[in-house]
């Protein structure tokens, strides 16, 4: 693993939360200047690996850096280097826009003029030119994103972290803050990015790592991750429900991979190549002699591909 | 230059607390008003019954003075926890800034604030008829006297609401800080109380403070010799509570 490339690697990590494993011996790495996804279902591990390379929870075991540096070793220069958008606005709810953005840029130690300069310069990046006074308790959701999107922004962080950027936001917040992390990556900057929408993941990530169990569980271009997961597939519904295990044996599929859903009457099945399987389908079940209600080739669903990554693994351990 | 970045870093903490002061100056009147109410109260109200040597306000007085110090814990627990519920402590321990700054900003602005209290409950305790005879200097003496007691209740109170994190321990603290605030001589003598009880009276840090502070301000109830016992109190509860607190912050992420 080339250690001067990566812009954040981390080998084995493990943390537990009293008898309960966190991280269990997760692998990362991300190259500099590039979007990685953390894709994952809720407890997967996703934020606890955010707030270990933000520097707020410190790791039990493993080697963690970040832009070339230990997290526990050297954390003030870890800081220097990361921007952090939790899930939860990490906002002075009390204060304004203007007001929260020039308070961080003192602690970054811009000076009070060039504070002033940056909070300014960044609200009218973010469209938030006209906050004035008004408190961030008051704010819409996406304009609280935008705003703490900012405060992570305020020296040009080398790695920024993005823990559910988009969650609870209506479509357009969302698509405000995907707009506002592509520019940022045309700047140079190296974004790891979680997430629960593989959708989001899909548009952003240039890879992404599946994440379940405090472990990585798959790894690879979006495109390889879909093809790996979400082949096509075929739906056969049987008229009659008696004769469904017959079906199923009939059938050329291979039986770790077909889905049985016995309410519905439904074979379910990846295919490799469409026509021939088809082709293969109607005759198999035409010489057992089992009438088909339904025979239709459809495309996975985003949703189906992550469920599948990640449920194997369940079946793996 | 680490200094220099150091002093920044608390002042623009201390700035972040006043400007939420200036956002809410309704809450910050009521923080104020509570004591003089409580002085009040007891000065008209509940006063008349007490034996006291003199008159009871000039008893009195010195002796609320030092419960509103020690009243100030529930303040600085209550607002040490709300910012932990929130995620703007998590934006402070990923920058760059210095350990400590968070809780000295809290710092400098609760003890600006009981400065303020203070000096409002001096002003309605004259108004009360109550005097000070000991001179300038003794009466300086007894308002420091008065903030060191603040300034080691402030680290007991960052200190337990780091412990605890939970609204819920606030509650339990505003309760339990009456009977502690209570057993002390602030509005009666210990000799009136049964022996055992005016032991423990005693003993409180904060009866210490009031009979130091009733002494320099020339008020009954006041001993010579019970200065050092004011200083050295404080002074002893900070050197646990301080490092502890400290201590705890940055432990936040284990």
């Amino acid at each position: 693993m080339s250690v001067g490339g990566d812009a954040i690697l981390m080998e084995g990590v493990r943390k537990r939360y009293g008898d309960k494993p966190a991280l269990d011996g997760l692998d990362l790495a991300v190259r500099r200047g590039t979007v990685h996804g953390l894709l994952g279902p809720n407890g997967a591990g996703k934020t606890t690996t955010v707030r270990v390379l933000a520097t707020l929870l410190r790791h039990d075991e493993g080697l963690v850096r970040v832009a070339g540096h230990d997290v526990r070793k050297e954390a003030a220069r870890v800081r220097r280097r990361i921007g952090l958008l939790g899930q939860h606005a990490a906002l002075d709810e009390e204060l304004g826009g203007r007001q929260n953005l020039e308070m961080f840029g003192r602690l970054f130690h811009l000076g009070a003029r060039g504070a002033g300069q940056r909070a300014d310069a960044l609200l009218e990046r973010f469209g938030l030119t006209d906050t004035g006074r008004k408190p961030v308790k008051r704010y819409s959701g996406g304009m609280r994103r935008r705003l703490d999107l900012a405060a992570s922004l305020i020296t040009d962080p080398e790695v920024l972290f993005l823990d559910e950027p988009t969650t609870g936001l209506d479509p357009r917040g969302r698509g405000e803050v995907w707009e506002a992390v592509r520019s940022l990556v045309d700047g140079g900057t190296t974004v790891l990015l979680t997430t629960q929408y593989l959708e989001e993941a899909d548009r952003l990530a240039d890879r992404i790592s599946v994440v379940d169990g405090g472990r990585v569980v798959a790894e690879g271009t979006p495109g390889e991750l879909k093809s790996r997961a979400g082949r096509d597939r075929i739906d056969v519904v049987v008229r009659d429900a008696a004769r469904l295990d017959e079906a199923v044996r009939a059938l050329p599929f291979r039986p770790a991979e077909t889905d049985v859903d016995r309410d519905r009457r439904l074979i379910s099945a990846p295919v490799r190549d469409r026509m021939a399987t088809l082709a293969e389908v109607v005759r198999a079940l035409e010489a057992a002699g089992i009438e088909a209600e339904d025979v239709a080739l459809r495309r996975p669903t985003l949703d189906e591909a992550f469920l599948r990554l990640t449920d194997r693994t369940e079946v793996a351990a | 230059m680490s200094a220099a970045y150091a002093l920044s870093d608390c002042w623009t903490m201390t700035r972040r607390e006043l400007a939420h002061w200036a956002r809410q100056p309704v809450a910050v009147l009521v923080g104020l008003v509570f004591p003089v109410m409580m002085l009040l109260m007891f000065g008209y109200l509940v006063g008349g019954g007490r034996a006291v040597e003199g008159e009871y306000v000039d008893f009195l007085v010195p002796g609320m003075l030092t419960l509103t110090m020690v009243f100030g814990l529930e303040g600085t627990m209550t607002a040490v926890t709300r910012d932990l519920e929130k995620g703007v402590v998590d934006r402070f321990r990923s920058m760059p800034m210095t350990d400590g700054a968070v809780l000295v900003g809290r710092a400098t602005a609760d003890m600006l604030q009981s400065a303020a209290g203070l000096l409002v409950m001096v002003g309605v305790g004259y108004a009360m008829g109550w005097s000070a005879q000991g001179g300038p200097a003794a009466f300086a003496g007894a308002l420091g006297l008065l903030l060191l007691l603040r300034f080691a209740m402030l680290w007991i109170g960052i200190h337990l609401a780091l412990v605890a994190g939970k609204p819920e321990l606030v509650q339990a603290v505003q309760i339990l800080v009456w009977p502690v605030g209570f057993l002390s001589n602030a509005f009666a003598a210990p000799e009136s109380m049964p022996g055992w009880l005016g032991t423990v009276v005693e003993w409180n840090p904060m009866s210490a403070t009031a009979t130091a502070v009733r002494d320099l301000f020339g008020n009954p109830g006041g001993e010579p010799g019970w200065v050092t016992a004011a200083v050295l109190w404080p002074l002893a509860l900070l050197a646990v509570f301080f490092p502890l607190a400290v201590r705890r912050f940055r432990r936040l992420g284990r």
